[in-house]
């Protein structure tokens, strides 16, 4: 994700000081992975210096987090180019359990239990990602069906693959 | 083998075949009450057959089941099913709801062919309505209501009873993401809150996910993926 865009993108209804942008970013986007005040530094002085913001006033007792960081119009140009480019999907064209299921089938180790243990796996996280969406507000839900749903192609793509173990036995011993 | 400890409903060596398919070919089993267990696996693997033979629905070729210290083969028809209308509740994936009568009525059902009084039966009925968030459709006829809504009902239907073992079998397979979700969440939340053992086959990891754990069939073997890694 870009940190500066959303920065960036949080600025747009109004100034903020840098210890308040760090929050509302943590609040509504870094339930995970909350955001270093190095990060919030580095990134503020980078869009300072190609104009995407300013200072808008210091509070007293010094520190950048006192900063207060307003969006210029470069800034929201900026903003809106980067919520109007589409994000590339991403190709999923190399798989280490492809390679895995393959090894096994070539060296006669049992794929299906490979397969199986994976499931679980996937499914020990898909557990987790379940229980905080049941006890979590809209936000939460939305974010844990993105991951709930990738993981559950994954096990799809699993589920066929299972199914179709013979034929590829055949393939990778034949080829 | 016997059943392992403090098990509510296990299954040792199930052995089911249909003329020349094996349908269950030592097949293992055990859930604990307040367990949701998740059965997974492929088309045609035994899943549904291991849930009927555990149900004591269909009776295995060989192999023992045991509910609460009891073994199911040991009783007699008439026994197994007192026993299944007692202790055991049911929810498939369509069709379950008898059209003729309405929502409530058929919620209340199961009380009312165990001997309950009309009017007690649909207040009961009602209250497990209201937890599955389908109260308002009470006077409704099943073909009056969306899918989702009739599901919602069917798990309130099976419930009312005060099951200690729930058998879905594909509950949410007829619906569409979100209220299979929101069907999945009512119907484990109840069975949580009434200590019930649910014994859920799916095919769908995002339903799978709402167990604590699962078991795998495949050709009618199962794997216990608990004691794997
Ligand atoms: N009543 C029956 N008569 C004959 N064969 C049967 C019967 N019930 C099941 N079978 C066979 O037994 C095997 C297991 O069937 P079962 O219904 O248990 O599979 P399943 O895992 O539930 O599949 P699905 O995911 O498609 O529901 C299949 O080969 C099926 O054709
Ligand atoms: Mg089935």
């Amino acid at each position: 994700m870009s940190i500066g865009h959303t920065l960036l993108g949080l600025l747009e209804s109004g100034p903020r000081h840098g210890y308040d942008l760090k929050r509302a970013f943590d609040e509504k986007f870094g339930h995970d992975k909350p955001l270093h005040y190095g990060q919030v530094y580095s990134t503020m002085s980078r869009l300072l210096k190609n104009g995407l913001v300013e200072v808008d006033g210091v509070e007293a007792g010094g520190g950048p987090e006192r900063k207060r960081y307003a969006i210029t119009e470069a800034g929201i140009t900026d903003v809106q180019q980067w919520l109007a480019t589409p994000e590339k999907p991403e190709p999923y064209l190399s798989s280490t359990l492809y390679t895995k299921v393959v090894l096994a089938l070539l060296t006669g180790r049992d794929a299906g239990d490979l397969l199986d243990t994976q499931r679980s796996e996937h499914l020990r996280m898909m557990r987790i990602l379940t229980d905080r969406k049941r006890k979590g507000d809209l936000a939460d839900q939305l974010i844990c069906d993105h991951a709930l749903f990738h993981l559950e192609a994954d096990l799809r793509w699993l589920e066929l693959t299972a199914a179709r173990l013979d034929k590829l036995a055949k393939a990778v011993t034949e080829g | 083998m016997s059943a392992p400890a403090g098990s509510l409903l296990s299954a040792q060596d199930l052995r089911k075949a249909y003329g020349p398919t094996a349908a269950l070919d030592g097949a293992h089993f055990s859930i604990h009450a307040g367990e949701v267990v998740a059965v997974m696996g492929p088309s045609g693997s035994g899943k549904s057959t291991l849930l009927h033979c555990l149900a004591g629905i269909v009776p295995p070729d060989a192999g023992t089941i045991t509910y609460n210290g009891r073994e199911l083969s040991g009783m007699s028809d008439a026994e197994r099913s007192a026993l299944r209308r007692s202790d055991f509740g049911f929810v498939f994936q369509f069709g379950q709801l008898v059209p003729e009568l309405s929502c409530v009525e058929n919620v209340a059902l199961p009380l009312r062919l165990n001997g309950a009084k009309r009017k007690e039966a649909e207040r009961t009925a009602l209250t497990w309505m209201e937890r599955l968030e389908v109260d308002d459709l009470a006077k409704k006829r099943p073909g009056e209501v969306s899918g989702g809504q009739g599901q919602r009902v069917a798990v309130a239907r099976s419930l009312v009873t005060g099951p200690r073992v729930l058998f879905a079998d594909e509950p949410t397979g007829a619906l569409d993401s979100l209220n299979g979700e929101r069907v999945m969440q009512l119907l484990t939340d109840a069975a949580r809150s009434t200590n019930a053992a649910v014994v859920l086959v799916t095919h769908e990891a995002r339903v799978a996910a709402y167990s604590d754990r699962e078991i795998v069939v495949r050709d009618g073997k199962s794997r216990d993926m608990e004691h794997v890694l």
